[in-house]
């Protein structure tokens, strides 16, 4: 039931903010109304058309708040707009791109993007929301009102961007859903079953902006990548609660229905013929995906891949990866010519992942006691707790 | 509504403030001047003036009734208010729209900041 309440969200607070003009006013009116089906569902079970009922409600409660709270010009305008009667068909595709769009304004800093977009397009409260990021309610709450602030002040719009700067801000909304995504599969502390599932709020905003766009490659793929990584969720966590990388997972367990999905998203956006940076990672991740066992993935086709990867993303973190790939493909030899380059070694000094894909390169090689300061290296820049075991367990191995 | 773009950037910075009466200088003078007819035409300049350097300024408290002024401008930092202009736009897309047209955009920076329209 609340599932549902969650999918009519987008669509309710689209038609919300059209007729009131004000984000507050809307999440007001969407969270009353909300309450409201979720217990009045309880008794007379969901009704035909769960989204007519519930903006139904929330312009109700809109009109009494008006009713009783303003005054003159601004109060008949406002009740004339939600007095005319609801149309049938779904609030214009561009109401709710206009909220993706407000949401993660450039204006806005990036916290506050993706707490605003979790809010009003994903219809999570103030302490899901804090839970998920590991924020006390408090401060999320304040960095949501500020938000809010400042968009009433600054008149920030919510609106489809113009053409000229729709790849921008594009961009930035693509941003806002990878930062939610990954925090919900590689989370940065506390255990990985612990939280609001950000990962599946991400592929449903993902989903929901590929089909509003319509027609762009890039939005499709970000929703194909996050489904290709999330269909191998249930092999990541092993029962004692340690991740479990990729070459040691069992891949029964990966969900071929997601795998499929991401695939068919992925196709979209290559149909489209307008090549970027979401479509490779995301033809990387399927590469992984098609493999049934480690040793089958084609490691040449990923090296390919992280290079083209890097004409958009010229980053160390891509060629950390690109060089991970060569270590597969090529051996471990060349892995180690590519990471000892310091225009590598140098931007990656505190990245604990680059400690430990060269440890693991010197492993292979047999070069224990350089092996062993690597992996002490990259214990002492570890980012995700969850992978300390794994690091001091290799650290063991390359110990005598 | 209005916004006001404050225009910042660092006086020793000679591509920012180029000498008076080199190519340079003249290029910057014909961009501010272009701005001011596009903006102008458009409608929306409210007001706008450039201001001399940070070293003319004065600054004035009055404290328990008395009055102190300092040399030099309210804080030493290393971009400078050089001037500004008042915008009437639609919404904050088309003031940043604009203020990216004010030549110490690509130098300096331009900080948009709403006017509160207590009308």
């Amino acid at each position: 039931m609340a599932q549902v309440v969650k999918e009519e969200w987008p669509r309710l607070m689209a038609t919300l903010y059209r007729d009131l003009g004000d984000l507050g006013a809307a999440e007001d009116a969407a969270q009353e109304a909300a309450t409201l089906a979720l217990t009045k569902w309880l008794d007379d079970g969901i009704p035909d058309r769960p989204g007519a009922w519930i903006t139904t409600v929330a312009r109700r409660k809109a009109v009494d708040k008006i009713r009783r709270e303003r005054t003159g010009r601004d109060k008949t305008e406002l009740l004339g707009r939600l007095e005319e009667p609801l149309s049938d068909a779904a609030p214009a595709t561009d109401d709710q791109l206009g909220l993706f769009f407000g949401c993660c304004h450039p204006a806005l800093s990036l916290e506050a993007q993706v707490a605003l977009t979790l809010r009003s397009l994903g219809g999570l409260t103030t302490a899901e929301i804090a839970r998920g990021f590991l924020v006390p309610e408090a401060t999320m709450a304040q960095r949501i009102v500020r938000a809010k602030r400042k968009i009433a002040s600054a008149a920030i719009p919510f609106r489809v961007p113009d053409e000229s700067e729709m790849l921008s801000r594009l961009g930035v909304v693509h941003q806002v859903l990878y930062l939610v995504f990954n925090e919900g599969a590689y989370p940065t502390a506390g255990s990985l079953t612990s939280r609001v599932d950000l990962a599946e709020e991400a592929i449903r905003l993902a989903g929901l902006l590929a089909e509003l766009m319509v027609d762009d490659a890039e939005s499709f793929a970000l929703h194909g990548l996050f489904l290709l990584i999330h269909a191998r969720r249930p092999a990541r966590i092993a029962g004692s609660g340690e991740p479990v990388r990729l070459p040691h997972q069992n891949r029964r367990l990966w969900s071929q229905l997601l795998i499929r999905e991401g695939q068919d998203q992925l196709d979209r956006a290559l149909r489209l013929e307008r090549p970027g940076p979401y479509q490779v990672e995301a033809a990387i991740q399927a590469l992984h995906n098609e493999a049934d066992a480690s040793e089958a993935t084609d490691w040449p086709q990923i090296a390919a891949l992280y290079r083209r990867l890097s004409d958009w993303r010229p980053t160390p973190v891509v060629a950390l990866n690109h060089a991970v790939a060569i270590g597969e493909a090529e051996g471990p030899e060349a892995a180690l010519v590519l990471l000892d380059d310091p225009a590598l070694s140098e931007p990656l000094s505190g990245y604990s992942h680059y400690h430990s894909a060269r440890a693991d390169m010197l492993r292979r090689l047999h070069r224990n006691a350089e092996a062993a300061a690597g992996y002490r290296l990259a214990l002492a820049t570890i980012e995700h707790e969850a992978d300390r075991r794994f690091l001091e367990r290799r650290l063991d191995e390359v110990s005598p | 509504m209005k916004y006001a773009c404050l225009i910042y950037s660092d006086e020793n910075d000679t591509t920012a403030h180029p000498q008076p009466g080199s190519e340079a200088f003249g290029k910057i003078m014909e961009g501010y001047m272009a701005f001011g007819a596009e903006a102008g035409e458009a409608g929306v300049i409210v007001a706008g003036e450039p201001l001399e350097s940070t070293s003319t300024a004065t600054c004035l408290r009055v404290r328990g009734g008395e009055v102190t002024t300092t040399d030099g401008p309210f804080a030493e930092t290393k971009e400078h208010l050089g001037g500004f202009y008042i915008l009437d736009c639609e919404s904050l897309d088309e003031a940043m729209k604009w203020a990216a047209k004010i030549p110490t955009a690509s130098t300096g920076t331009i900080e948009i900041r709403p006017v509160p329209d207590f009308g």
